[in-house]
């Protein structure tokens, strides 16, 4: 039995962000469950990202909160940022460094022992490049590192901002695989995607959101591929 | 203990990375050598003048490189975006900036170390002093800690190589000023008591700049 189910792992509570005079978000509300897989899905500009940057604690919201595994990120950054692990489509690793270097930097970072830099790369089935300079790795090779590097600390949510950028098949499905438990616990997901197709594999609740809100969520159970589409198009006005 | 651990990470890793590539100790030590053979052959080797001009000289020798060294600090965060995985890491952005600080200092440092005897050999002076070393030291520590929130705010913009220089040389005048003054007097060997108030000066100023930077550089940072 999870005994985290039923606690709230994230909780957005009205949550604007502006770029100098532009409304990025407009009032973004969303509460995610401790184990849950939500998929978030919109057009470009929509705000996807600057939300996801904002539960990083990458970005600081205008105005409203966001509380994250009982944290909230403007008075306990650091805390929140020991709880979550961040994949983007940009890597986040040094060039110059191998892939065992940049672990090894990030490890001391978030202060968790040696041993879990073996781990996390056999997750991703990256320990025969380890001591391969990242700038000598093809994109999905440095692609699986970076979802090393945001598992070393074992986070129990996983914000993700479209993370099979450059990945294969079957360095896809081991993605999910690492993403998808911690020790049998499951973590909590919040991915953004273009794919619908993909996010229906993967989701337990589906958001859309359009010119900085959240104008449509459903639990996955409750609508098919046909359905999806539907509603992104209605509701974004975007045509697939 | 734990702000320095994760400090000296930040250090270590930019140590690592400049160690392979040279990109920053390369360029700049090129450009220091090629400056203190146009200064030498440009005015001459009368002691006299060589005493007039050189403190000046070896500052805007230092005041470029530091800047072309700083330039590529920030550089390096910004690709692959790595800038955003030390925000998402459990650090202070007090303990990015002492991190990339530490770093930047080391590589003016090492880039001081070697220039400074060459300068020595080239001019005919005596320029390994105490008084010397102490002025060159304080100044660096000044310069890095206003260089580095510079280097972090320059390189979000386009033009970055144009922004740091622009931004940042006009704030760093009085320090370089004071180090010109400093050395004038170093080099003529006059007592500390009469460098003493260009090195209190200095000294106000890399306390100024280190507390200033510290505290804004959160900001500076974010988007």
């Amino acid at each position: 039995m999870d005994s985290t189910a039923g606690k709230l792992a994230i909780e957005v509570r009205n949550v604007k962000k502006s770029f100098d005079e532009r409304l990025v978000l407009k009032g973004i509300d969303l509460a995610v469950q401790s184990g849950e897989s939500v998929v978030i899905f919109g057009p470009n500009g929509a705000g996807k990202t600057t939300l996801i940057k904002i539960l990083s604690t990458i970005v600081t919201p205008t105005s409203g909160n966001v509380v994250i595994d009982g944290y909230d990120i403007k008075r306990q950054p650091d805390k929140v940022r020991q709880r979550i692990g961040v994949v983007s489509h940009n890597t986040f690793l040094y060039n110059n460094l191998t892939g065992y270097e940049n672990l090894d930097f990030y490890r001391r970072l978030y202060d968790v022992p040696k041993d879990r830099i073996n781990a996390v790369s056999e997750m991703v089935g990256m320990q025969t490049r380890l001591h391969d300079r990242i700038s000598n790795l093809s994109r999905g090779m440095q692609q699986r590192f970076a979802i090393a590097r945001a598992l070393l600390a074992n986070p129990h949510i996983m914000l993700l901002d479209e993370p099979e950028t450059g990945l294969d098949q079957q360095a896809i499905s081991l993605l999910w695989n690492a993403f998808r438990s911690d020790n049998g616990v499951k973590r909590t997901l919040v991915l953004i995607s273009h794919n619908l197709e993909r996010g229906l594999e993967i989701a337990d609740r589906l958001i859309i959101i359009s010119r900085g809100k959240v104008v449509y969520q459903i639990a996955r159970h409750s609508i098919d591929l046909a359905g999806l589409k539907e509603a992104y198009q209605s509701n974004t006005k975007v045509t697939l | 203990m734990n702000f320095w651990r994760k400090t000296f990470a930040i250090t270590r890793k930019d140590v690592i990375s400049e160690f392979r590539s040279r990109e920053i100790i390369i360029s700049v030590l090129v450009f220091v050598l090629l400056v203190i053979v146009i200064f030498n052959f440009a005015f001459g080797s009368t002691e006299e003048v060589m005493k007039l001009t050189a403190p000046g000289m070896l500052w805007v020798t230092f005041a470029f490189a530091g800047v072309l060294s700083l330039n590529r600090s920030f550089i390096m965060e910004r690709e692959e975006n790595c800038i955003e995985g030390l925000m998402v890491a459990p650090v202070s952005r007090e303990i990015i900036y002492a991190g990339k600080m530490l770093g930047s200092l080391i590589f003016m440092l090492v880039i001081e170390v070697v220039a400074l005897p060459i300068f020595a050999f080239l001019f005919n002076l005596d320029v390994l002093t105490l008084p010397l070393i102490v002025t060159t030291l304080l100044t660096t520590i000044g310069f890095v800690a206003c260089g580095t929130l510079f280097s972090a705010l320059a390189v979000k913009t386009k033009a970055r190589e144009l922004v740091l220089p622009i931004l940042f040389l006009p704030i760093i005048v009085p320090i370089i000023i004071s180090a010109v003054e400093a050395s004038a007097l170093s080099l003529s060997g006059k007592s500390w008591s009469e460098m003493a108030s260009w090195l209190q000066i200095i000294g106000a100023f890399d306390v100024i700049f280190l507390v200033v930077s510290f505290w804004v550089f959160n900001f500076v940072i974010e988007e």
